[in-house]
């Protein structure tokens, strides 16, 4: 163990250092690999304990198996309304197209999915998606996935020891490590304020807290998500939004940080569970949504940009299950902002269920035998934790703080952002999904960007051209960034980061939650300052071993930084959109739309907001919807004449 | 709401039982306790968790001496004037308080020779029933908690084992590879001269303690022992392997001894 006043420093050298070993982290990782870069991973869990084992419904990808009329423009049009016409659509076009192989890839590194008659990987209904599109295992897809992923980097390390002696020449994992800094050069190529490239990055071993230095020319963010800045969330403890404030601190930018999704369907009851994730393949496999009167709420709830693709009774949608052809979709797969907004307000309204949720029920749709074999985990969960037989009886759910649409603004093809050297895939990044992800969406867009990410950090390293690694730059940055950890272990009358860490997730879930004011949301702001001030006063007793309150707040700053840009951006934002919700702006603007706030942040953590054009979507792309629904999004300039749509329909066909 | 005693091991190398007086609700589960006693009374306590829904597999322990979850063993298991004592898992050194170094399974993951496809095949080029895949579907719901190989006996109470035995949990890997329908290498002779097969006596304490309730005795270790044996003793095989018509058994991978420095 080093002792507690002692900052030495291991070093390490690698091409590319991937922050995150979730599915992006991972897949990007491989990527950089086969690309032969020296690649190391750093993740703050042990190896193969990521964020996405929890992801539970599947991987979205038009592999065309469960109905041979998907392909990937529908997904794309999917992907579009589902975040309401604000995704990169560059970023919506690659995932559409590329998800599939990414999918195929994994099966051929060894993945299980269920199978269709004919031996071919199934697919399921969710929100959202027009045919029944999710790659899935049960509902522990996630699981999946990763164990492959790790599978494959464990294939990787054989062949490397088979053929160079040393399983991790060329790809390491480094378990329970955090980085807490990332080092660029002090000024960009030609100055002007521009961001320096990335050279490394520091951080340290939460086994004995020994201090970890990477020299590195490329960074890899694949650090996943915010929601542990809210109090009720489906995300775990390694949530805190360290690459969105490690992205933000080197003088990258973040874009529609505003859009926090709210899962329709968390645990309501215990309280010790509050929050935690029931899988949409419930409804998507017939589960209904019903309130305390009985009634299924969802039709009351279908809004206008919607209403023809949704069933308008109980018998249509109902008969969507068997023939899909022949009716429309029931309401319950409406995309989850929808439902989330709609249970939040039955729940106001006073028709919730007992703990304050509404009635989520699979009982009376499935036959027990059939729930236990689709939604295994689902049962297990309810009866270990709740007492629920879900084969007998209905969950009481409501909204949990899921997953964050904003991030690090990248290049679609890329994955590089507007800092030298520095990528990011999953959900730190942005853009993607636009206002609100679609369900499955979110695992396939790991595998899709990720590998973007791995190859996009190769192919800058070769063009590079042997720029040297400004050692003095390193070495002071690393002294900085080990005494400043160093403080908290010092700082014995400081503040117990635990109950920093409460009222932040307090500030966040009352005033900056489901439904927005501004009022509220400055007053958000304020306390968020007051947070920041009292996060550099956090005191951690004991030493350096394996001492969970001195991690705690080694990340509490990064929480309040990523805190403040989704306020400041949600205070902005003067419109309801997607993952956004304003009681004092409640329509959805055209103009708006147009735009994606963009924030940046000074070396005192202050955030700063400017406005940028959403790329337009282009023509034969556009050709996919019809004229008559464009018009509810677009503004009356921006819409393509009558006509022109067939054209270029056709040109969006070559 | 009640008070409740708790004795939780603190310390590494040299430790005891410490003990606290903490609150516990309604419908709460031991690891929400442990996160009290870590808010209001001790900041420093190690405990090693990450989705506190069963789902990812950090948080094993021993509770009054039962190898469990934390996040999945309810407050309510216990009598109401029960003393809960929490203690790390036992066959796995430990770190600090609650947590292992489990780097024994790491190694042990990365001994087993990895998936190996035709490689006349492409990716999108399989076809399986799904009759044929369950069983091992059963397997890979694996959250790798290491609780089974913390139990077996084989390694709890003989260190000197660990060189040469995988644990259920290895094993298991082993069994759902060979059962793959695409895979092509042949690990059964590794499995009993590398990986140890023949040390376990299908106690089904593994079994006994999996959190997913996987059947590792009876529907991996079983199965496996059997397929090991066709591949020992049955004459056709010793026949096609003389006169060279049988696949040869995949070798030992090299060189996968740790290479990490890690302190």
């Amino acid at each position: 163990m080093p002792p507690t006043a002692e900052p030495e420093i291991t070093r390490y050298t690698y091409d590319v250092v991937v922050i995150g070993a979730g599915g992006a982290g991972l897949r990007a990782a491989i990527a950089a690999r086969e690309q032969g870069k020296r690649t190391a991973v750093i993740s703050k869990s042990l190896f193969g304990k990521a964020h996405t084992v929890m992801a539970e419904g599947g991987a979205a990808a038009a592999l065309g198996n469960a109905n041979a009329d998907d392909e990937w423009r529908v997904h794309f049009r999917d992907t579009v309304r589902g975040g309401k016409f604000l995704n990169d659509p560059r970023m919506a076009e690659l995932h559409a197209r590329e998800a599939p192989e990414r999918i195929l890839e994994l099966e051929y590194w060894g993945a299980l999915f269920d199978r269709t008659g004919d031996g071919r990987i199934s697919q399921r209904n969710f929100g959202g998606h027009e045919y029944p599109r999710l790659a899935h295992v049960g509902d522990r897809t996630g699981l999946e996935m990763i164990r492959t992923l790790q599978q494959r980097v464990v294939a990787l390390q054989q062949a490397d020891a088979a053929e160079l002696g040393d399983p991790e020449a060329r790809i390491r994992v480094f378990a329970e490590t955090a980085v807490t800094r990332l080092i660029t050069e002090d000024e960009g190529e030609g100055g002007g304020g521009r961001p320096g490239r990335i050279v490394g990055a520091f951080g340290y071993r939460r086994v004995d807290g020994g201090f970890v230095l990477f020299e590195a020319p490329a960074v890899i963010l694949a650090t996943g998500g915010i929601g542990k800045a809210f109090r009720t969330t489906s995300n775990s403890w390694e949530y805190t939004g360290d690459g969105h404030a490690l992205a933000l601190r080197s003088g990258a930018s973040l874009i529609n940080m505003e859009f926090v999704q709210f899962h329709p369907t968390g645990m309501v009851w215990p309280p010790s569970v509050k929050g935690i994730l029931v899988t949409e393949s419930v409804r998507g496999d017939g589960g209904v949504l019903r309130n305390s009167e009985g009634r299924r709420f969802m039709f009351d709830y279908v809004p206008d940009v919607f209403r023809s693709q949704y069933a308008e009774s109980e018998e249509e949608a109902d008969g969507w299950y068997s023939d899909p052809a022949g009716h429309r979709r029931p309401p319950e797969l409406l995309p989850r902002d929808e439902v989330a907004r709609a249970i939040n307000t039955e729940v106001k309204e006073g028709r919730g269920s007992p703990h304050g949720g509404v009635f989520l029920d699979v009982s009376s749709r499935l036959p027990a035998e059939e729930i236990r074999r689709r939604l295994p985990s689902m049962h297990h969960q309810f009866k270990e934790l709740a007492d629920v037989d879900i084969t007998a009886e209905p969950m009481e759910v409501g909204p949990t703080c899921h997953y964050v649409m904003g991030g690090v603004r990248v290049d679609a093809d890329t994955a590089a952002s507007d800092v030298p050297g520095l990528f990011a895939a999953g959900e730190v990044a942005g853009g993607m999904h636009g206002s609100n992800r679609l369900g499955g969406n979110s695992l396939s867009d790991l595998l899709v960007f990720g590998r973007r990410a791995g190859m996009g950090a190769a192919a800058y390293l070769d063009g590079l051209g042997g720029g040297e690694i400004p050692r003095r730059t390193v070495d002071r940055v690393a002294e900085e960034a080990a005494s400043y950890a160093l403080e908290f272990l010092k700082q014995g009358d400081g503040e117990n980061p635990y109950t920093l860490h409460t009222e932040l997730q307090e500030t966040m879930n009352d005033l900056v939650g489901i439904i927005r004011r501004g009022p509220e949301m400055e007053r958000a702001l304020e306390r968020l300052d007051a947070l920041g001030e009292r996060s550099r006063l956090l005191s951690a007793p004991g030493d350096r071993v394996y001492n969970p309150g001195w991690h705690l707040a080694l990340a509490l700053p990064n929480m309040v930084l990523v805190s403040r840009a989704v306020a400041a951006a949600a205070l902005e934002r003067t419109e309801s959109r997607g993952g956004h919700t304003r009681d004092d702006f409640p329509d959805m603007s055209a103009e708006w739309r147009r735009v994606n706030l963009e924030v940046r942040a000074d070396a005192s953590g202050r955030v700063s907001l400017s406005r940028r054009p959403v790329a337009d979507i282009p023509a034969g792309l556009l050709a996919l919807f019809g004229r008559e629904e464009l018009a509810k999004y677009l503004t009356e300039e921006e819409l393509p004449e009558a006509g022109a749509a067939d054209d270029a329909a056709e040109e969006g066909q070559s | 709401m009640s008070e409740r005693v708790f004795r939780v091991w603190r310390g590494s190398g040299e430790g005891g039982l410490a003990e606290y007086r903490v609150e516990a609700n309604e419908g709460e589960v031991v690891l929400d306790v442990l996160h009290r006693l870590q808010a209001t009374q001790t900041p420093d306590l190690a405990v090693r968790w990450n989705c506190k829904a069963g789902k990812c597999g950090s948080c094993s322990v021993e509770i009054n001496g039962h190898p469990r979850l934390s996040c999945m063993t309810r407050m309510s298991v216990f009598d109401e004037d029960e003393v809960v004592t929490v203690t790390p898992m036992r066959t796995f050194p430990v770190v600090r308080d609650l947590v292992c170094d489990v780097s024994y399974n790491y190694q042990k993951a990365r001994e087993i020779p990895s998936f190996t496809p035709d490689p006349n095949k492409s990716p999108g080029d399989f076809r399986m029933q799904q009759e044929d895949v369950e069983r091992q579907q059963e397997f890979r719901k694996c959250i790798e908690c290491f609780l089974c190989n913390n139990t077996c006996h084989v390694i709890r109470d003989h260190e000197e084992n660990k060189e040469h035995f995988s644990g259920p949990r290895y094993l298991m890997r082993v069994a759902e590879l060979e059962m793959h329908p695409e895979d092509t290498a042949d690990r059964r002779l590794i499995a009993q001269d590398e990986f140890g097969l023949g040390y376990c006596n299908i106690t089904k304490c593994c079994s006994d303690v999996c959190p997913e309730n996987i059947h590792i005795t009876d529907n991996a270790l079983i199965p496996l022992k059997e397929r090991v044996a066709d591949r020992k003793y049955d004459p056709l095989v010793w026949l096609g392997s003389k006169i060279g018509v049988r696949p040869k058994d995949t070798p030992p991978v090299p060189n996968v001894g740790s290479h990490s420095d890690r302190t």
